[in-house]
């Protein structure tokens, strides 16, 4: 399979040269019909594995379009997640004993979690907007560190450590001769993370993207040419949480529980790793890096369980062992491959495509992505827009 | 009363440690511009040194002395090695490898040594001081605090009063400018480096043995509310980490003490919001913060 | 720049994904399900989740390697009904979301017949009900919340541990009878381990017979506030629902402010041996002389079931070292074999559940086991243990549940039956 492909895969849709919003739309419809398609493929186990990949790339590419395109560091995602989750939990409970069940649960409870992960994302943001780097870093940091403390404190709503658990959703009686829960799960993933990553991609590549960028290349030369830099953080930071807490949500609803416990520093930081070896800044980057985080655990796992070590070896490697090679992907990836994964495969399969082939080389992946379309004058700024209305 | 007095007392032993180690953060990034997120696991690294140190010679000093050299080694190390690949252009990713950094050492340091706390002995004696009749301090308390402000005040000399000192600030300030003068910039890096994780290590080897033992994941907490000491008090101000740390050791040990050990992290995430609010960088910032 | 090559990475994102399900589909074919998961002509794999590592994992491990020592032991005798055990642990760092990956790993990828002692409260709460729901036997969970008792909403689940409830009654009740006059208080843990003790303490004592209350938190290994406040309010008795890392942390914090009360502890952070692992060899017998605990479990220096335990942990586990860990790890292997051992020639879930059910098995404590058809606890009650130089031992005190309340009762201990392998 090489690059070529796509534009054919484009084009049997009819449209091959479908730009800007529709384009968006028909791959990720063609990318959520393959997703779909490809559960059949896959045992229970490898369905779940699927669910909680989809959940996690919610929150990843909310992640990374923050980090990426703002230049905001979170380090509080897990507790962003978290919120949707509770949310989720929370709403799911109260429509239970209102006596409503089955696909109305889920989307009032998908709306609670929304309004709980946006809210909480809002204040942190109104925060964060005053606060640069390293500030806001040890900001984001506390909030995950106090998340364990908020819920035993307010035990009578989050219950402590135990945290919540929810009724369970089966699969549809109309599907149930046909298809696994695990497997049903992961359509439900799939459809949700496609619609919220969708929206996300939306925004990157709009005005509001343009905006986010001007904001991150120069906080000053944005300002002077009328972006609300302020606003335009805020915004971000909400619309990141909220993608965050769909995939808390989507967690909550694959195994119909959430617990402070899920929400740790560690699995914040994870959350970063799989952005950073994805690529900073770039969606698809962010879904390989949510495959990554998931798989590669259970294949040094499987890996380590497979050599027959003796028990206090495999013991001490255990979990030991995907935290070291994943910090190194941390460091490697950073000091000498910035880019990521979608970096480098961007450079490897530079595509004959609009202007950007006209002539001009695909920049080398290892520029600071976001930064380029506004690096230090005004004028730049002005000058991308255009190229965006053209496109 | 009695309780507030010791509860006072707590508080300051513990708020030393953490200005210690927030000292030791505003030092890297004085001289670094980077949040030196691995500060706590290289310190872990150096208390493990110390523990095997003493634990072949059975002395505490020697232990100590080796945790300084270790600490010092550590971060010549990272600097060297590690810090010096990251990207100038991109403003966090030298915060994204101090994050390796911490998976690194810590996953390495679990598959070397497991996971079990390992109880750190201390050649003080267990009684404690008594002022009006309230046990106050246990003698290991006060070293803790006489240490802490030992170096903090041996680190003042050092900058203010030496050439050392001065070569120190003037590369970390005017990079370009000392370099014309004559100031070799990059070893004055490494040394910053070097001092910091020596004065980091310290820090963990005070606040290990009062904790329920050593293991890989001993320096997490002190990181944070170290981290949380130096935004406090500004990343620029060596004073700004003393008094946030003292500030810090009081707020966890007072809210401990009346409403509860849980609601302490809630507390000094409410610290930091209400400080940050006010004053986004730290109470002793001379100036906006720069741009990270 | 990103937004030129975003079509790019998507394209190979397809790529990747698509590349993924081929090598991922190639490899997931599941194995011929037989009548019975986990079950062959010769083998019978079983599952667990515990903290292998983690900042939480810290003296736990030793418990699952205990538990597939005393396996290898049955194993190399013969096995149960001639299949042997293969005990799969998982490591879940005590994190639930782990848990709830490796559990659903254990269940539908090495397809196990069931889970055994999976430990922990908040983790395993996060797979009760899909244990529950896809009928995986889910035995003997390695934690003393009550929640493992509930046959109606969860029958599945079958608890081990003594309740937190019955713990802090019955060490309530001993403090009562031993000290009457003395001024009791408790520092326990701020989760349901703590509040459930509590529960158990206050229906002994009455709900203001405690007269000071202090909670910790994990996260912050520094109880010198809450030693500090007990202290002030003249505690002479001090109830712990700690675990054993806090138990030695308490008493190390109270030792430097020059403070010896009376140290009675629940099981779960009064294990001896641990605890000098924390306090050190030389300080140990000096601050924990006459600290009191409870246990269920065969135990003591002279025990003959220790002795075996001793034995197999130096052939079969390297020579760990033996502590309670080590013998709880043995005794939940001793009764899963025996469950299994009564669950017939070729057994299945149901009468491996029907086993346990039944009442007919007797387990190693020093009471009987409570199980029975509306009843998943398995022991309701807990003898008092002491250490005296150095030494812990059962005293002969030993208080059960009856009906509501905690009241002393005869220990029954189960006397060790030929070379400690369940016969059917």
């Amino acid at each position: 399979m090489t690059a070529p492909s796509f534009p054919t895969f484009a084009s049997l849709n009819g449209a091959p040269r479908l730009t800007g919003t529709p384009r968006l739309l028909v791959t990720s419809v063609i990318l959520t019909l393959v997703a779909i398609g490809g559960t059949f493929l896959l045992d229970p186990y490898r369905n779940y594995q699927l669910a909680v990949i989809a959940a996690y790339f919610c929150a990843t590419a909310g992640l990374t379009m923050l980090v990426g395109l703002t230049g905001q560091l979170s380090l509080g995602h897990a507790a962003l997640m978290a919120a949707g989750g509770y949310g989720y939990a929370l709403t799911a409970n109260a429509s239970t004993d209102a006596g409503v069940d089955g696909v109305a649960r889920f989307l009032v409870s998908l709306v609670g979690a929304v309004v709980v992960a946006g809210l909480a994302g809002l204040l942190l943001g109104l925060a964060a907007a005053r606060l640069r780097g390293p500030y806001l870093a040890g900001l984001t940091l506390a909030v995950v560190i106090a998340l364990p403390a908020v819920t035993s404190v307010f035990s009578g709503v989050f219950r402590g450590d135990q945290g919540l658990q929810i009724a369970y959703d089966g699969v549809p009686p109309f599907l149930r001769t046909l298809i696994a829960v695990e497997q049903w799960q992961a359509w439900v993933a799939i459809l949700v993370t496609s619609v919220t990553v969708t929206v996300l991609a939306g925004l990157r590549r709009g005005r509001a993207g343009l905006r986010m960028r001007a904001v991150h290349g120069d906080e000053t030369a944005a300002r002077l040419s009328g972006v609300p830099a302020g606003r335009v953080k805020v915004f971000a930071f909400t619309m990141s949480s909220i993608s965050a807490g769909v995939g808390g949500a989507l967690l909550c609803f694959v195994t119909q529980s959430v617990s402070p416990g899920a929400y740790t520093l560690a699995f914040s930081l994870l959350l970063l790793v799989a952005v950073v070896i994805g690529g900073l800044g770039s969606i698809g980057g962010a879904a390989l890096g949510a495959v990554v985080v998931v798989l590669l655990p259970w294949l040094i796992g499987t890996a380590t369980a497979a050599l027959e070590l003796p028990a206090d070896v495999e013991q001490r490697l255990s979990g030991n062992v995907s935290v070291l090679v994943f910090g190194l992907l941390l460091i490697v990836v950073t000091a000498v491959w910035p880019g990521g994964i979608a970096g480098a495969l961007g450079r490897r399969m530079p595509r004959a495509r609009d202007q950007v082939a006209a002539g001009t080389p695909v920049a080398p992946a290892d520029a600071p992505p976001p930064a380029v379309p506004v690096t230090t004058s005004t004028s730049s700024v002005s000058h991308s827009i255009p190229t965006e209305t053209e496109r | 009363m009695d309780r507030l007095l010791y509860l006072l007392a707590t508080g300051l032993a513990r708020g030393a440690v953490f200005a210690l180690f927030a000292l030791s953060l505003v030092l890297i990034w004085r001289a670094a511009r980077i949040v030196n997120f691995a500060q706590g696991a290289m310190a872990v690294v150096a208390t493990y040194v110390a523990f095997a140190v003493t634990g072949l010679t059975g002395s505490y000093w020697l232990g100590l002395g080796s945790a300084l050299l270790a600490g010092a080694a550590i971060g010549f190390a990272v600097e060297r090695g590690v810090m010096r690949f990251a990207p100038q252009g991109s403003p966090f990713s030298g915060v994204i490898i101090a994050i390796g950094l911490v998976m690194v050492l810590q996953s390495a340091l679990g598959i070397l040594f497991g996971q079990q706390h390992r109880p750190m002995a201390v050649p003080f004696d267990e009684r404690p001081i008594m002022i009006a009749g309230v046990p106050v301090f246990s003698p290991y308390d006060l070293f803790v605090l006489v240490v802490a402000v030992a170096v903090m005040a041996a680190l003042a000399l050092l900058f203010t009063r030496t050439s050392l000192g001065l070569q120190l600030r003037a590369s970390a300030f005017a990079p370009e400018v000392s370099r014309l003068l004559g100031v070799r910039v990059s070893r004055m890096l490494t040394i910053g480096w070097m001092l910091s994780a020596a004065v980091a290590s310290l820090a963990a080897l005070l606040l290990v043995p009062t904790e329920l033992g050593l293991n890989p994941h001993s320096t997490d907490m002190l990181f944070v509310y170290a981290f949380t000491v130096a935004v406090v008090g500004g990343l620029d101000s060596p004073p700004g980490a003393l008094i946030g740390g003292l500030v810090v050791g009081l707020v966890i040990s007072l809210v401990t003490g009346y409403l509860g050990s849980t609601v302490a992290p809630i507390a000094v995430l409410v610290l930091l919001v209400v400080v940050l609010l006010v004053r986004p960088g730290g109470i002793f910032a001379a100036r906006e913060a720069r741009t990270a | 720049m990103s937004q030129h090559r975003a079509p790019t990475t998507r394209a190979a994102a397809v790529v990747a994904a698509s590349a993924l399900l081929l090598t991922v589909s190639a490899c997931s074919t599941p194995g011929v399900a037989a009548d019975t998961p986990g079950v062959t002509d010769d083998t019978v794999t079983i599952g667990s989740h515990q903290p292998l590592t983690g900042p939480a994992a810290a003296g736990y491990s030793s418990i699952s390697a205990a538990t597939s020592a005393y396996f290898d032991y049955v194993n190399d005798n013969g096995g149960i009904n001639g299949r042997s055990i293969e005990y799969l642990v998982k490591d879940d760092g005590y994190n639930p979301a782990t848990t709830q990956t490796v559990v659903r790993e254990l269940v539908q990828e090495d397809e196990v017949f069931a889970i055994l002692n999976g430990l922990g409260t908040p983790t395993h709460t996060s797979v009760l009900d899909y244990l529950n729901q896809n009928g995986v036997p889910d035995l003997f969970v390695a934690s003393g919340s009550t929640s493992w008792n509930q046959p109606e909403e969860y029958p599945m689940t079958f608890a081990l541990n003594a309740d937190y409830v019955v713990e802090g009654a019955a060490l309530a009740r001993y403090a009562a009878d031993e000290h009457p006059d003395a001024v009791v208080c408790l520092l326990g843990q701020d989760d349901d381990f703590g509040a459930e003790f509590i529960e158990g303490a206050e229906t002994v004592l009455g709900a203001d017979g405690l007269a000071a209350v202090e909670r910790y938190s994990v996260s912050n290994q520094d109880v010198t506030a809450q030693i500090g406040a007990m202290k002030a309010a003249g505690c002479e008795i001090n109830l712990l629902a700690t675990v054993n890392g806090f138990t030695a942390l308490a008493v190390g914090t109270a030792a430097k402010l020059g403070w010896f009360p009376q140290w009675i502890s629940s099981s779960s952070g009064g294990d001896y041996p641990t605890l000098v692992g924390f306090l050190g060899e030389d300080l140990a017998p000096q601050l924990l002389q006459g600290f009191t605990s409870t246990n269920y479990l065969p135990f003591g220096p002279d025990d003959e079931w220790s002795k075996l335990f001793r034995e197999i942990n130096d052939e079969y586990n390297a020579g760990a070292p033996f502590d309670g860990n080590t013998v709880y790890g043995m005794s939940v292997g001793y009764l899963f074999a025996e469950a299994l051992a009564k669950a017939g020639e070729s057994p299945t879930r149901e009468s491996l559940l029907a086993a346990i059910s039944s009442g007919e098995l007797e387990g190693n404590g020093i009471l009987p086991l409570a199980f029975g058809e509306d009843e998943h606890a398995a022991y309701t009650g807990v003898g008092i243990t002491t250490v005296d130089q150095g030494v812990q031992d059962f005293i002969g005190v030993t208080y059960a549940l009856e009906g509501e309340s905690v009241e002393e009762v005869e220990a029954k201990p189960v006397p060790l039956a030929g070379d400690g392998i369940p016969k059917p």
